[in-house]
């Protein structure tokens, strides 16, 4: 019986039982299994018994505890006697506010260098390829001492500041003092009316489209919008009784006080970055507007459809399904890089909590796994909104 | 692939490096190796500071001589890893380095949730501030709404915090990962003050466009007492690295000097015969030659001239003994006696 | 016939004389109508960048030539109050401190040795890149296999002093090994497939042997003076660590880009979270974890050199960004090739090693030299954790050294890092523009 089947089964497949695909996909995906739960049991074990051996704190206690020491931007409430977990979360903000800013205004002025690379004017077009041949050819870190140490220490101390508009702007080597606006009692309905805003010119807007597409008369979305937006928060203002006030920037002993102010270490490195950025931005974007064929530009004039028309209706969102995800891979870039600030005290992430906090604890491995379990977090979730908006830039294709 | 990794990460591991075993006996692992090494700074004059050739000289790095001569009879046979503020405590604590000798501040955690231990005291520093003349202070205490520069994760960082937050006066802190930066971004004018440890203000002022243009302020604020640390659980390292300290005091105490180190062998006082190693068996204990007094005052000298010659007057820093000068010169440098 | 003789009056028997284009059109004149001042709006752009060009030129010129310093001793040659003019570019400094930053604190009299080492890499460079060159699979062979091993022993010093343990195990597992292969042909033959033992057991023979003298010489004590990873400085760490980083990350990139696109969801996924791990973390926490985190991962009594640490963390990180780049080269490649080679009954990795990956690696070359351009860029973050690269070893002078202090020499440094850095990446982004256009011609439909 048993011998009839194994000739059966020689007959079928003359494999012996080590070339067989299915056996060998299943050993080798079992040694990996194995191989990789080894490395990381020895990698843990390692970890406990060095931090048991050598007496070192560990286990995330320590995120109670006081932190002690002064943070010079915080987007937060936070005092020295605040915690390390507060800490944590200041540092993360300021990581997210850095990394947002940048990716504002490196996609501008990506797009814009971009453009330029493409005029028919050859000096714009030159600049504009001198521009992203030299920045994007030196590393970022040297480009962000550039701007900190050379450009803004270059601005006059505080005692002597570049004052603006009046009074009102001061700039100095310890920052730029603009006014700061205080929300009084009474100014929610501002915010009300700014959200009430937003949200009617999503609606005012759908319709329009709806309305067009139906009929093919237009309305001026645009106006529409900024009446929205703008108009209906001021409208607010007005009626409420004027609730805001603002606090311009005096001088003190030492500095200016008062007022709302941008310290220099987060211009460089705003400027550092988006700069950095921008030039492999501008790469993108020129790419990206090469790859839509000039036919699509010819059949658009054919159509009378006018230039600036052409550009924004049939150009640029061919051109963005190929500029979108070489753009995601940037934007990450950009946040990622702002780690670069522990280099020039800016208090990110790794400055503040992979810097200072790691140094005063010492617990090196709850620290960083904190750090870059965030990252990893923000990578991720961009990652995810960018496929969702690729996705749907690709589904307008037929 | 982790295979891969693997494989090349051990055989990176066999071939580059030695293994250094971490283990109990120091010691004896010095011994087998040949030589000290010893964790440094990455750079500041008088305590430990690299010329162009990488020959390491300061006060932090006559420890680490000393222990070469009280081992190999050799005050050369020890090598220097330059750490940062960050990276020191893990260096040790892994056993990368014998011992760190990086002008660090004895401190409860440190010594408690860290696992490390300090041998002892070679510098009482305590923390000061430096200005710019220009700006007519005198005192710390006009200082409130300054901008206020120091290096990250030190405890001048938060010595500042605490100070300020006692008075609820406002100010400023702009804290940098290295020393240089914070020289750096003190001379551009981001800042009104520079703080940290007075010793390192005296020797970074030096790296300033015009050093005269500043002024230290006359208060200090803290105490920060800087030695060497070892790591937790193996004494005998730690009392070698001890007493290694004490000797260069006593040696000072009793007028040994490096250039009288060979007549004073034969002098009657018995303290000194001990220190030297003609009476008593002090080295063996310490599982060292008893020679090793004689090698160490000989090669690198009692703790006066080791001062005198990296941090004293006559040196670019020109640092007075201060609290630092023996107990007997009015000073709190107090060594238990050798016998 | 009078009337024909009538028109023929009329038409003319020879070419009217070609007249010259307006002038308008052609020569500069032309040109410049048609670039720069075909309307009103590009003429003021012209302008202004015309205008932007001579300020950063004359700036620039002015700063590097005009006002420069170009010899002395110290910082008295550079400040302002001692020469009498504002100092531009204190060129003087860079020259006094030259092979500093080239070589660190490199001994002195050992620094031939790093001469040889870089010589011989770039020549070998060279010879790999220039095609037509005679012997080129023979020196690509020697620059994969023998020179890293011969960096390595030129700039360490050799002689390692490894166990006798370590030789006893290693040679044990390669008896075993060739045992092992030798057994399963032995069979594999008695069976009577055409397996040929030679050819099998060649490749593993050739690892073995090469390992065998790999270990012979790390081991071998050729009378170099050691010297320590701490000394080294300069040009040589930025050149190690990119160069290590790349040719370490490449067979783990491909591993891993094989992984992320096999067929097994085990290795996928194992592939795609190291992957993504390593690409979602800036480098600058590698960093850190391969400086204060890895010691706390060995076991007892195991300890790496700090610049090794550095090493590994830099391979693993560009590996996965090598991954997605060899990844990109896999998906290029037509599906019929793949079937082609397993209709010919190639096996898993004979179809990869000589079908699938020849094409795939040839077509993402420029995306490796840029991988490799990024990473030259951040191997200046090692400064950060206390390596000092060719920008730490020039922020270390400009910074400490009192002996060159001046404002001149500060901005000096740092224009002198940037020209240095943007003369190798601007290279390497010309060679990779190149190769992507000759790479074109050949796909082009």
């Amino acid at each position: 019986m048993s011998v009839e089947t194994q000739d059966v089964e020689s007959d079928g497949a003359k494999v012996p039982l080590w070339n067989d695909p299915k056996v060998r996909a299943l050993v080798s995906q079992a040694v990996l299994i194995g191989l990789v739960l080894w490395f990381g049991y020895e990698i843990v074990n390692n970890t406990f018994v060095n931090l048991e051996k050598r007496k070192i704190a560990s286990g995330f206690g320590f995120l109670n505890t006081t932190a002690s020491f002064g943070i010079i931007q915080t987007l937060v409430p936070y005092t020295e006697a605040s915690s390390y977990g507060r800490v944590f979360f200041v540092g993360l903000l300021n990581t997210l506010l850095i990394g947002g800013i940048g990716i504002v205004v490196a996609t501008m002025l990506g797009f814009l260098v971009g453009i330029m690379r493409l005029s028919k004017n050859w000096v714009v077009q030159k600049v504009a390829t001198v521009y992203v041949e030299t920045l994007r050819n030196i590393p970022l870190l040297l480009q962000i001492f550039f701007w900190y140490f050379g450009v803004l220490s270059a601005l006059p101390n505080a005692r002597n500041s570049l004052v603006l508009f009046g009074e009102t702007v001061f700039l100095n080597s310890r920052g730029l003092y603009l006014p700061k606006p205080i929300f009084e009692d009474g100014s929610g309905a501002i915010w009300i009316a700014l959200l009430v805003g937003i949200v009617a010119a999503f609606f005012v807007r759908r319709w329009a489209t709806k309305r067009q597409e139906a009929t093919g008369e237009q309305f001026p979305k645009f106006w529409a919008t900024v009446g929205l937006v703008l108009g209906l928060p001021f409208l607010a203002y007005l009626l409420s009784g004027l609730p805001v006030s603002v606090e311009y920037s005096t001088k003190g002993t030492f500095n200016l006080s008062g007022g709302l102010q941008v310290i220099p270490e987060f211009v460089a490195l705003l400027l550092a970055l988006s700069f950095y950025t921008a030039s492999f931005i501008a790469e993108i974007v020129r790419a990206g507007i090469l790859a839509v064929s000039h036919g699509q530009t010819e059949a658009a004039h054919a159509l009378g459809i006018k230039n600036s028309h052409t550009l924004r209706l049939v150009v640029i969102p061919q051109a963005l399904r190929v500029i979108i995800p070489p753009l995601t891979s940037q934007y990450l870039n950009l946040t990622k890089n702002s780690s670069l600030a522990v280099a020039i005290a800016y208090p990110d992430l790794v400055s503040v909590f992979a810097g200072t906090v790691l140094n005063q604890t010492g617990q090196a491995v709850e620290i960083l796994l904190m750090t870059m379990g965030v990252y990893l977090a923000i990578s991720l979730i961009t990652s995810m909104f960018m496929n969702w908006y690729n996705a749907k830039m690709a589904l307008a294709e037929r | 692939m982790k295979t891969k990794i693997l494989a090349i990460a051990a055989g990176a591991a066999i071939s580059m490096v030695a293994a250094q075993a971490a283990s109990a006996a120091t010691l004896d692992d010095i011994k087998k190796k040949g030589h000290v090494q010893c964790g440094v700074s990455q750079g500041l004059a008088g305590f430990s500071n690299p010329d162009d050739k990488g020959n390491w000289t300061g006060m932090d790095v006559d420890v680490c001589r000393a222990l070469g001569a009280a081992i190999f009879g050799d005050a050369t046979k020890a090598k220097y890893t330059a750490l940062s503020a960050k990276e020191r405590f893990t260096a040790l604590q892994s056993g990368e380095v014998d011992l760190l000798s990086r002008n660090t501040t004895w401190t409860a955690t440190r010594d408690t949730a860290l696992g490390l231990n300090f041998a002892g005291v070679n510098y009482y520093d305590g923390q000061g501030f430096m200005v710019r003349k220009s700006l007519g202070v005198t005192s710390a205490l006009q200082l409130a709404g300054a901008a206020i520069c120091t290096n990250t994760g030190t405890t001048t960082e938060l010595n500042v915090a605490d100070g300020f937050r006692a008075d609820k006066r406002r100010y400023e802190v702009v804290a940098f990962e290295k020393a240089d930066e914070v020289v750096q971004a003190y001379d551009k004018g981001r800042c009104d003050v520079y703080t940290t440890d007075a010793s390192g203000l005296y020797s970074q002022r030096l790296k300033l466009a015009n050093a005269d243009d500043h002024i230290v302020l006359p208060e200090i604020i803290s105490k920060e007492p800087l030695g060497p640390v070892v790591r937790q659980g193996d004494d005998q390292w730690f009392n070698l690295v001890k007493w290694t300290m004490y000797l260069m005091l006593n040696a000072e105490e009793l007028g040994v000097t490096s250039k009288n180190v060979d007549e004073m062998k034969s002098s009657g006082n018995p303290a000194v015969k001990r220190i030297l190693g003609v009476e008593g068996n002090f080295g063996e204990n310490l599982g060292v030659g008893n020679d090793w007094g004689y090698n160490i005052i000989k090669q690198v000298g009692n703790y006066g001239e080791v001062f005198d010659a990296n941090v004293g007057p006559d040196t670019p820093l020109g640092i007075a003994r201060g609290v630092n000068a023996l107990w007997s010169k009015g000073g709190i440098q107090y060594a238990p006696p050798i016998r | 016939m009078a009337g024909q003789s009538k028109i023929e009056a009329y038409i003319r028997t020879e070419m009217a004389p070609t007249m010259p284009p307006p002038a308008s059109t052609v020569g500069i004149v032309g040109w410049m109508r048609a670039n720069l001042f075909s309307d009103w709006i590009n003429t003021v752009l012209t302008l202004i960048g015309m205008y932007l060009v001579y300020i950063t030129l004359q700036t620039v010129i002015d700063w590097a030539f005009i006002r420069a310093v170009w010899t002395g001793e110290d910082n008295k040659a550079c400040l302002d109050k001692e020469v009498g003019f504002h100092v531009g570019a204190c060129w003087a400094f860079v020259g006094s401190k030259f092979s500093q930053f080239v070589y660190g604190r490199y001994p002195l009299e050992e620094r031939w040795r790093v001469d040889i080492t870089f010589l011989v890499g770039a020549v070998g460079l060279a010879w790999m890149i220039i095609e037509n060159a005679p012997y080129r699979k023979w020196v690509a062979i020697f620059m994969l296999a023998l020179f890293p091993l011969m960096a390595l022993i030129l700039l360490t010093g050799g002689n390692f002093e490894l166990s006798s343990g370590s030789w006893k195990a290693f040679s044990l597992l390669s008896i075993i090994a060739l045992v092992g292969v030798a057994f399963v042909g032995v069979r594999a033959q008695t069976k009577g497939s055409d397996f040929d033992l030679s050819t099998a057991l060649m490749i593993p023979a050739a690892i073995l042997a090469y390992i065998f003298l790999a270990y012979f010489l790390v081991d071998f004590d050729f009378g170099m003076a050691p010297v320590e990873t701490s000394q080294w400085g300069g040009l040589l760490v930025t050149l190690v660590v990119a160069i290590t980083g790349i040719v370490a990350s490449l067979p783990i990139g491909i591993l891993l880009a094989l992984g992320r696109r096999s067929e097994m969801p085990v290795v996928r996924m194992a592939s795609v979270i190291f992957i993504e791990f390593w690409r979602g973390v800036p480098l600058i926490t590698v960093l850190f974890m391969s400086s204060v985190m890895l010691p706390l991962f060995l076991p007892e009594g195991v300890n790496f050199d700090k610049l090794l640490r550095c090493l590994i963390g830099v391979a693993l990180f560009s590996a996965a960004y090598m991954a997605e780049v060899v990844r990109g080269g896999l998906q290029a490649i037509p599906k019929g090739q793949y079937e082609g080679a397993m209709a010919l009954g190639l096996p898993f990795w004979k179809m990869m090693g000589l079908i699938v990956l020849p094409q795939a690696l040839k077509l993402v070359i420029p995306g490796i030299v840029n991988t490799f351009i990024g990473l030259f860029k951040d191997t200046t973050l090692v400064l950060i954790i206390g390596l000092f690269d060719l920008l730490g070893i020039i922020q270390l002078n400009v910074t400490a050294d009192a002996k060159w202090f001046a404002p001149s020499v500060h901005n000096t440094g740092y224009v002198f890092a940037g020209l240095s850095f943007w003369i190798f990446c601007f290279g390497m982004s010309r060679y990779s523009i190149y190769m992507e256009n000759k790479l074109h011609t050949g796909h082009k439909r």
